[in-house]
């Protein structure tokens, strides 16, 4: 059966646009003994290693787990690859959470991580295919009709997009690992930047980042022992899930993916929530084109369908204005886009919310918080809940 | 005498109740790797009366590389034909690592059941230059050394160790390829002894054709059930017994490439010796690999190794793992073995290794 485990160290590296000073290795090597240092940790004390990535083609290394075992200080050790799409760094973090949940083991690192700099991702998403056509458009230009399906559905205003790209630099600005630090942020200057796939704008988009997220998942007993040795409280997760459906296929929601309402009924279930703005104090969730602030608010229940910009225009998601539901406080994907890690760093930064040290983004008093990623076509989902409460 | 097998690994049975390959080709050229997985899933599901709405979490293996292009995984899926939407994952490994992750899962009891597959070709590129992209990317693949290359080094240290000959690796080879001949799936299969194969010319000394694996397009699945379900849908399921996996040092100059430690630690941990062995599927695409892998078990000689002519008879990349796991449980449904070693490898010169122990009650 099941057992219960939590989040007892996380580490992230600075993003960057190019990180010059570190190898890929060095790069994930940064981030996991960060997350060790945190829970008191050293590599002797990990069971096994899950690490995630987005393509290899990113940068342009086969499975580089292969050569990265032993700067993880997994030589002697299980070493496992999860590739999930953009929801990649989400579901490497389930996956390790399940080696403990399942009783394999005590304590499993894992690792997500994107040079982005070592490569060309734009490159990597062109390649052609025999047989298909190319789409040449990066997943900008994929996701720009669906957005705009979707304010044609909700009769959304033009410029709620652009109030998140500005709420999520502005939470960035507390954050001393985001990418982006852009303290003259504001709507004129989001509206002023050139439209790259209308109806986003070059500053309602993600940057391409370099950079590295890592935790160390424990059974029970290693949160014990963690607690007692580093006095930092853990970040229990009381459910996960994930969820996939086609790529395409006619009459396919791709506004509100079904896999997306399916995934989170399931983790709600697990974790007892009925009412998401209430029973979260914060989310982390995947946004790295601005317009999926509103979006997601509907598909994951936080308002009813239809509503989701009307709660991003009140105010309610933004910390800067005491919402009471803040989204992505450290920023979010429009802030820091190393891809592979991207979704990992949702996770991480739920369980920084509810262990309390979040520093300046920290929501006073957070117990629950919810992480999400989600990738390809809007098609592969990953989600988990944590909480201050022993479940 | 109780219906399931005492675990090693893990709390909970799980058995291999269904297994289909592909046929192993050099070229499949008319179907893209939909195609090749539709019928396979279909057969692994039709064999038992079963469909995706019996399993309730889904995990594939393959790697972009071969294929060419990003998320090559996701179109794959397509397959299997995802909805209503399910629980679904995808590691950038062989197969045998999927069905990891499937085995782990089923430890919790959610679950009862989970398809796992895979698939990789390797006619669309050239595999050796493909392979030099898996190494170190600052030190070793601007080399370009490729994958034939680097296990001769690997047969060159065996052979200067003493512990083997070119003799014994073309005896593994006439054994590997002579068993094929019974296995319909086989992509090389012959009957030549090993002095005939000794009169080949070197590929890269010391290692000659026949110690080669061949190039190949495949995919594969398998069905996992746990505790009754299994029964239900097998009469006698290969129960996984152990299992574990260990990853050694990328860097090969810093390895004894004669031995395997992590193939033995992964085999100590899902408990190899724990009993007599009847079969083992060992994943060696190069003939010297058996021997190291061989002895890194502890296999004694009443062991049948490679029944099915291992990855010499066919080596589809990313399946050929799993491929061990499936070959390993038809030994056991058919009462050929009572309990089998099934191995699968991944990276330069056996890495990273993966064990699996099958039994049937």
């Amino acid at each position: 059966m099941s057992e219960r485990c939590a989040v007892i160290g996380v580490g992230q590296t600075v993003a960057k646009a190019k990180r010059e000073d570190v190898s890929i290795a060095g790069l994930v090597r940064e981030a996991a003994l960060a997350a060790l240092d945190d829970a008191g940790l050293t590599f002797a004390d990990i069971d096994a290693v899950v690490i995630g990535k987005a393509p290899d083609m990113f940068e342009g290394v086969m499975m580089p787990e292969l050569y990265l075992a032993p700067a993880l200080g997994a030589v002697g050790k299980p070493m496992f690859r999860v590739h999930t799409a953009g929801s990649v760094g989400g579901s490497t973090a389930i996956v390790a959470a399940h080696l403990v949940a399942s009783g394999v083991h005590e304590r499993v690192l894992t690792v997500a991580f994107e040079k982005q700099s070592d490569s060309d991702a734009m490159w990597a998403l062109s390649v052609p295919q025999p047989f298909s056509a190319p789409l040449l458009a990066g997943a900008g230009g994929y996701f720009a009709p669906i957005i705009r399906a979707y304010m044609h559905r909700s009769g959304a205003p033009g410029d709620v997009g652009m109030m998140v790209a500005v709420k999520d630099r502005l939470h960035a600005l507390k954050n001393p690992y985001a990418h982006l630090h852009l303290p003259d942020i504001s709507l004129k200057m989001v509206e002023e930047s050139i439209m790259l796939w209308d109806p986003l704008h070059y500053l309602e988009s993600c940057p391409s980042s370099d950079g590295a997220a890592a935790m160390v998942i424990g059974s029970e007993r290693a949160v014990g022992a963690a607690t007692a040795e580093t006095g930092r409280p853990p970040a229990w997760i009381h459910g996960m899930a994930m969820r996939s459906e086609p790529t395409m296929f006619a009459g396919r929601d791709q506004v509100n993916p079904q896999a997306s309402r399916d995934c989170a009924a399931d983790l709600y279930r697990q974790a007892g929530i009925t009412n998401p703005r209430k029973d979260f104090d914060m989310a982390e969730v995947y946004v790295p084109f601005s317009w999926y602030e509103p979006m997601w608010l509907e598909s994951l229940g936080f308002c009813d369908e239809g509503d989701g910009w009307k709660l991003t225009q009140s105010g309610a998601t933004s910390m800067i204005e005491n919402g009471d539901i803040p989204w992505n406080c450290s920023g979010g994907v429009l802030s820091s886009n190393p891809i592979g890690a991207s979704g990992m760093l949702r996770f991480l930064e739920s369980a920084l919310q509810v262990r309390g040290l979040a520093g300046e983004h920290q929501v006073a008093d957070a117990r629950r918080a919810l992480g999400q990623a989600y990738g390809g076509g809007s098609q592969f989902f990953a989600m988990w809940v944590v909480g201050a409460e022993r479940p | 005498m109780s219906r399931f097998p005492e675990l090693t690994s893990g709390s909970r049975p799980v058995g291999v109740v269904s297994f289909a390959q592909y046929d192993n080709v050099r070229r499949e050229g008319a179907h893209n790797e939909v195609e090749m997985l539709m019928p396979v899933v279909a057969e692994v599901f039709g064999s038992i009366g079963i469909t995706k709405d019996d399993v309730g979490f889904i995990c594939s293996g393959s790697t972009d590389y071969l294929v060419g292009g990003p998320f090559s995984f996701v179109t794959a899926l397509d397959a299997v034909g995802v909805w209503p939407p399910r629980a679904e994952s995808h590691v950038e490994m062989d197969g045998a690592w999927a069905l990891y992750e499937a085995w782990v899962l089923l430890q919790e009891g959610e679950i009862d059941a989970a398809l796992v597959y895979c698939f990789g070709r390797s006619s669309p590129g050239d595999l050796s230059e493909i392979l030099a992209l898996q190494l170190d990317p600052y030190y070793l693949a601007p080399l370009w050394p490729d994958p034939t290359s680097l296990a001769a080094l690997q047969a060159q240290a065996l052979i200067d160790s003493g512990k083997a000959t070119e003799a014994d690796f073309a005896a593994v080879a006439s054994r590997s390829r002579r068993a094929a001949l019974s296995n319909p799936k086989a992509q090389v299969a012959y009957d030549r002894t090993t002095e005939e194969l000794l009169a080949e010319d070197y590929e890269v000394t010391p290692l000659r054709r026949h110690a080669l694996p061949p190039l190949t397009d495949g995919a594969a699945a398998v069905v996992l059930a746990a505790g009754e379900k299994a029964y239900e849908w097998c009469e006698r399921p290969a129960f996984i017994t152990g299992i574990d996996h260990r990853i050694e040092t990328h860097s090969i100059g810093a390895r004894d490439l004669t031995v395997s430690p992590s193939t033995t630690l992964a085999g100590e941990k899902a408990g190899v010796g724990h009993k007599g062995v009847d079969v083992a599927e060992l994943h060696a695409p190069y003939a010297h690999q058996e021997l190291i892998l061989a002895e890194a078990l502890a296999l004694d000689e009443g062991v049948s190794r490679n029944p099915s002519g291992g990855a010499l008879a066919a080596n589809p990349m990313m399946s050929a793992g799993l491929i061990r796991i499936g070959e390993s449980a038809k030994a056991i449904w058919s009462g050929q073995a009572g309990r089998a070693v099934a191995h699968a490898t991944s990276g330069p010169c056996l890495q990273q290794n993966l064990v699996c122990v099958l039994e049937g009650v």
